[in-house]
């Protein structure tokens, strides 16, 4: 049996990478948006430590309404990322400061 | 140490390697691939950590279904990388601060608590249901009985969801050509017959 | 009972009402008419109770009406209380209302406001209907509040005329720092007897207040019935147009005759007198009240005559008479003779109003010319106005045997008789004022009906009263006066016979000047003996024992014959005749001594003719005040404090807020999502992490 804590801790580590994914690649939107699927991913892992250590099956069920959330999420992010390109011709974060105050 | 427990370890690892390969690939597509492989070590731990079934939806749907769309569409558009990689290391250490400043708090928590959490896992595995022990369980099996019981409308309200999302990327990213030539059916249909012919009475020709 | 005084009180309402919204649909004969009616339905009413109430047919009415509010156990009724004293006002008003009424369809007949003239004066006798009848402070202050209107919308009845505005405005403003005494009167009243019904305040008014001290300067312990009574009595002070409050009066001769004579002589100014015989179960109760009633009606009295002496303009002379006279009514208060103070202001109202009219006679006559410099020898010209402003004039002075004989001979022994402390000062006052009142009405009677025809020569002004005129452009009140002869024609539309000779006036305007001049010489024969020294008031009216002037002066009356018989004895009449005797030196026998009087004595002169330099007092001091302290209020509180730190501040302030964290708000996708993360770890650290190592 694996103890929790090694399975909170890769979880925890997946959850750092990530974080730190999206300051390293500030400009690229679709990196930004693997870097969300990862943090997602590191979440799910959460779910399925827990559900795996206390013998309890609605754990799983949240990681499938995450998937499904993520899926709708990624799927729309990459329409929107298309549109976007195709205004701009770029899909760089930085030049996206239309709404500066 | 298990050959189970080997096998976490292992590719927890690669596990960490690959996420890190994703945050720093030079190129979209190499970190697409990474994430590629990140999601089939989370299918493989999830196997470990008894959740057939998720893991097998997660290399179907993420891995066949999201991923692809990420390739395609990193890979239809036409992406400057080194002006996406210019300044990449601009905000590194302060990324880097925080995510380890995240992982000291998220170990202080696991580590300090651990009591709590092997009292947990203690009441567990004493008690109700140690599912893997049961003969003829099944995971899918189980997961669909409760998702199609006690979470049929959250799972009517998932499907809605996904559906309200496949519309609106339609509708986001199809866009009208000018110049195009098209039928309209609306307009064949409801055409009437003098719109067409005109007849025209002419005088007999005669030799 | 109830229903006619309801009908008496609303006869003339409805008059005003009908007379007011639909006259330029009915028409100006239909005007007169519907409001004449009114009023006569009012007055013929009012006579009818005043009889049931001495036959002894009727009871006191005292009743409730209609129930407006109840707030915190306080009733406000509308009611009425009618008893003797109520009665005798109401046929006084009425009657007095009605001959106006007929009067003015004379004196405004070429005036474009005709109709709404007829609706102002008919809701001014409603008005004063409430007033008299209310039986609660509460309907009083209404009654009040609304004749004060009223007097505001004639005096400013032709409000083209700049003089006329100022007139009225200045009017409205005196008239409110009497009400806001006025207010605190009633509201004391009202804090120390839980009530503001009549009878339930004087029936406890003894339980409450005695002993009761109120600390308004911290320190001084003032005693709660004189300081009531005296806020009361500053209510009277605006009305009745008393010292230092009476500024409004002289300037309401702005409006037409026909109010001057039924609002600024026989009935509004008179309201104050009224209240304060109403309140007498009050006033008994505070012999502070009563000195300083006394001070104050005792120099008005005196003061003010001697305003009327160096005044030309016809209605002027008439209104510092007026004032005068309310003096002496006050000064009968002041003593307790309150009885007294009613039956003077029941002849005073018949006389003063004939006077007022025949002025206005004079005034249709001379083509709306008021300067009796420009007069003269009229006697002859209007020998109908003639005999019933002598009569007028004969019975202002207390001529023995006309009616202001009996009030004012019998207001002077009574003040003769009183023990209060003020009551020398006062003696002198009214005796002396005697004279004055003689000289200065004579002044007007020859200066109008005898001498030398002037108005021939009318626009070459006299060099020896040249003087005369103050320097026009000194200030805004002598401005007033200035040009209001000047003013005068412009409105009026009298040009059809402009610069003929002057004429008799029509019969609406003849037959009041009779009526009223009827009971200007006989009402005070009939009347003196139930009003003064019978039970005529009965319980309407209360005076303590010790106070109780009249009931010395009783003992002494045998009869109206007697009385006048009496009264040659007395020095008051003989001052009288004194001042007819020097009016008509000065005036007729050597018409060129009062300009050298005035130059001899240039100082009083100049004082007098600048009426003491109260305007000029009052727009020093409290119009230039108030617009400064307005002024400072604008700049400092209003743009300074409210635009400036309030308003402007807090955008200001916004602003400046806006423009730093507008610094933050990059509007880059990343900057956010940084945001987010730290934001994120941190609150992880603070709320989860924390608490473990604590």
């Amino acid at each position: 049996m694996i103890p929790l804590q090694h399975e909170l801790l890769l979880s925890g580590v997946l959850f750092s990478i990530s974080v730190a994914g999206i300051f390293l690649n500030r400009k690229n939107v679709i990196l930004l948006l693997m870097c969300i699927e990862l943090l997602l991913l590191a979440v799910n892992f959460n779910f399925i430590a827990f559900s795996h250590q206390l013998g309890d099956l609605h754990g799983q069920v949240f990681v499938f309404f995450i998937l499904t959330v993520a899926a709708a999420e990624s799927a729309i992010g990459l329409a929107i990322l298309v549109v976007l390109f195709r205004q701009r011709k770029s899909i760089n974060v930085e030049t996206l400061d239309t709404m500066k105050g | 140490m298990t050959f189970t427990e080997i096998l976490f370890y292992v590719f927890s690892a690669i596990l960490v390697i690959s996420s890190i390969g994703v945050i720093t690939a030079r190129n979209p597509v190499h970190s697409a691939l990474f994430l590629v492989f990140a999601f089939f070590n989370s299918a493989v731990l999830w196997l470990l950590m008894d959740a057939e079934f998720l893991a097998i939806v997660l290399v179907l749907v993420y891995v066949g279904a999201v991923m692809v769309l990420f390739l395609f569409v990193v890979m239809m558009l036409d992406i400057n990388v080194a002006q996406m990689r210019a300044g990449f290391t601009k905000f590194a250490p302060l990324g880097i601060v925080v995510a380890l400043i995240v992982i000291a708090e998220i170990g202080s928590v696991v580590w300090l608590k651990s009591s709590a959490i092997d009292a947990a896992a203690l009441g567990a595995s004493s008690g109700v249901a140690a599912p893997a022990a049961a003969e003829g369980y099944s995971n899918t099996q189980a997961l669909g009985e409760l998702l199609y019981t006690q979470y049929l409308y959250p799972l009517e309200l998932a499907s809605v969801l996904l559906l309200v999302a496949i519309v609106a990327a339609i509708s986001l990213t199809m866009h009208k050509r000018t110049g195009q030539k098209v039928q309209d059916i609306n307009a064949q249909v409801a055409v009437n017959a003098k719109d067409r012919i005109r007849i025209v009475k002419m005088v007999t020709e005669k030799e | 009972m109830q229903n006619t005084l309801l009908t008496i009180v609303l006869a003339p309402l409805f008059g005003a009402l009908i007379a007011g919204l639909l006259g330029r649909k009915i028409g100006r004969v239909m005007s007169h008419t519907v409001t004449i009616l009114g009023v006569a339905i009012a007055c013929g009413l009012s006579i009818h109770v005043l009889q049931q109430l001495i036959s002894g047919e009727a009871q006191n009415f005292y009743g409730n009406v209609y129930t407006w509010l109840v707030s915190d156990g306080v009733q406000m009724n509308v009611g009425f209380m009618v008893d003797r004293l109520t009665a005798l006002m109401m046929v006084v008003v009425t009657f007095v209302s009605l001959c106006v009424h007929v009067y003015t369809i004379g004196y405004m007949h070429d005036d474009p406001g005709y109709q709404r003239f007829f609706a102002y004066i008919s809701l001014f006798t409603f008005s004063m209907l409430m007033l008299v009848m209310s039986n609660n402070f509460m309907q009083l202050f209404f009654g009040w509040e609304a004749v004060g209107v009223v007097s505001y919308l004639l005096i400013g009845f032709w409000y083209t005329r700049p003089t006329a505005i100022f007139a009225n405005l200045k009017a409205f403003l005196v008239n409110r720092v009497g009400d806001f005494g006025f207010v605190l009167g009633i509201a004391a009243v009202l804090y120390y007897t839980g009530s503001l019904d009549y009878r339930t305040v004087f029936d406890h008014a003894h339980q409450a207040f005695a002993g009761k001290t109120m600390e308004i300067i911290p320190g001084v312990q003032w005693m709660a019935i004189t300081v009531t009574c005296i806020c009361l009595f500053v209510g009277a002070m605006g009305k009745s147009a008393q010292m230092p409050l009476h500024v409004w009066l002289p300037d309401s001769m702005e409006g037409p005759t026909p109010i001057s004579a039924l609002i600024h002589a026989a009935t509004m100014v008179t309201a104050g007198i009224f209240m304060v015989a109403r309140m007498s179960p009050l006033f008994e109760m505070s012999e502070a009240a009563l000195n300083t009633i006394l001070i104050i009606g005792a120099s008005t009295a005196f003061f003010m005559g001697l305003l009327g002496m160096v005044n030309n303009d016809i209605k002027r002379v008439v209104a510092y008479s007026t004032l005068s006279q309310l003096g002496y009514m006050t000064v009968a208060l002041g003593v307790s003779a309150y009885s007294g103070a009613i039956f003077h202001l029941m002849t005073h109202a018949f006389f003063k109003a004939l006077l007022f009219l025949a002025a206005g006679s004079v005034i249709i006559g001379m083509h709306h010319e008021q300067d009796m410099r420009k007069m003269g020898g009229l006697k002859k010209y209007m020998p109908i106005t003639y005999w019933t402003s002598l009569i007028g004039s004969l019975a202002l002075i207390g001529f023995p045997g006309t009616s202001g004989f009996f009030s004012k001979d019998a207001l002077i022994e009574a003040v003769g008789q009183s023990h209060l402390p003020a009551a020398t000062y006062a003696y002198w006052c009214v005796f002396i004022g005697v004279f004055v009142t003689a000289f200065y009405s004579f002044r007007l009677v020859f200066m109008t009906f005898h001498g030398p025809e002037r108005f021939a020569i009318h626009h070459e002004a006299d060099p020896a009263e040249a003087t005369t005129i103050p320097d026009a452009t000194k200030t805004h009140a002598s401005k007033v006066h200035d040009s209001h002869a000047t003013h005068v024609d412009d409105d009026h539309a009298h040009s059809d016979h402009h610069g003929g000779p002057p004429h008799e006036s029509p019969w609406v305007v003849t037959v009041p000047l009779i009526l009223l001049a009827i009971p200007s010489l006989l009402i005070g024969w009939l009347t003196i003996q139930p009003i003064l020294f019978g039970d005529y008031f009965g319980a309407a009216i209360h005076v303590e024992e010790a106070h109780n002037v009249l009931g010395e002066l009783a003992r002494e009356f045998h009869g109206s014959g007697e009385f006048v018989i009496d009264g040659l004895k007395h020095a008051p009449v003989w001052m009288a005749l004194f001042g007819v005797f020097v009016a008509w030196w000065l005036y007729i026998k050597k018409p060129e001594l009062p300009a050298r009087i005035a130059t001899t004595f240039a100082p009083l002169y100049k004082l007098f003719v600048n009426k003491f330099y109260f305007d000029e007092i009052y727009f020093a001091v409290f119009a230039k005040g108030s617009r400064n302290l307005g002024t400072a209020l604008w700049t400092v509180g209003d743009a300074g404090l409210i635009d400036g730190v309030i308003v402007n501040g807090s955008a200001r302030s916004i602003g400046w807020f806006a423009s730093i964290v507008r610094g933050i708000q990059t509007g880059r996708l990343y900057g956010y999502a940084f945001a987010m993360i730290i934001g994120l770890a941190a609150m992880l650290g603070w709320f989860v992490v924390w608490p473990l190592f604590k």
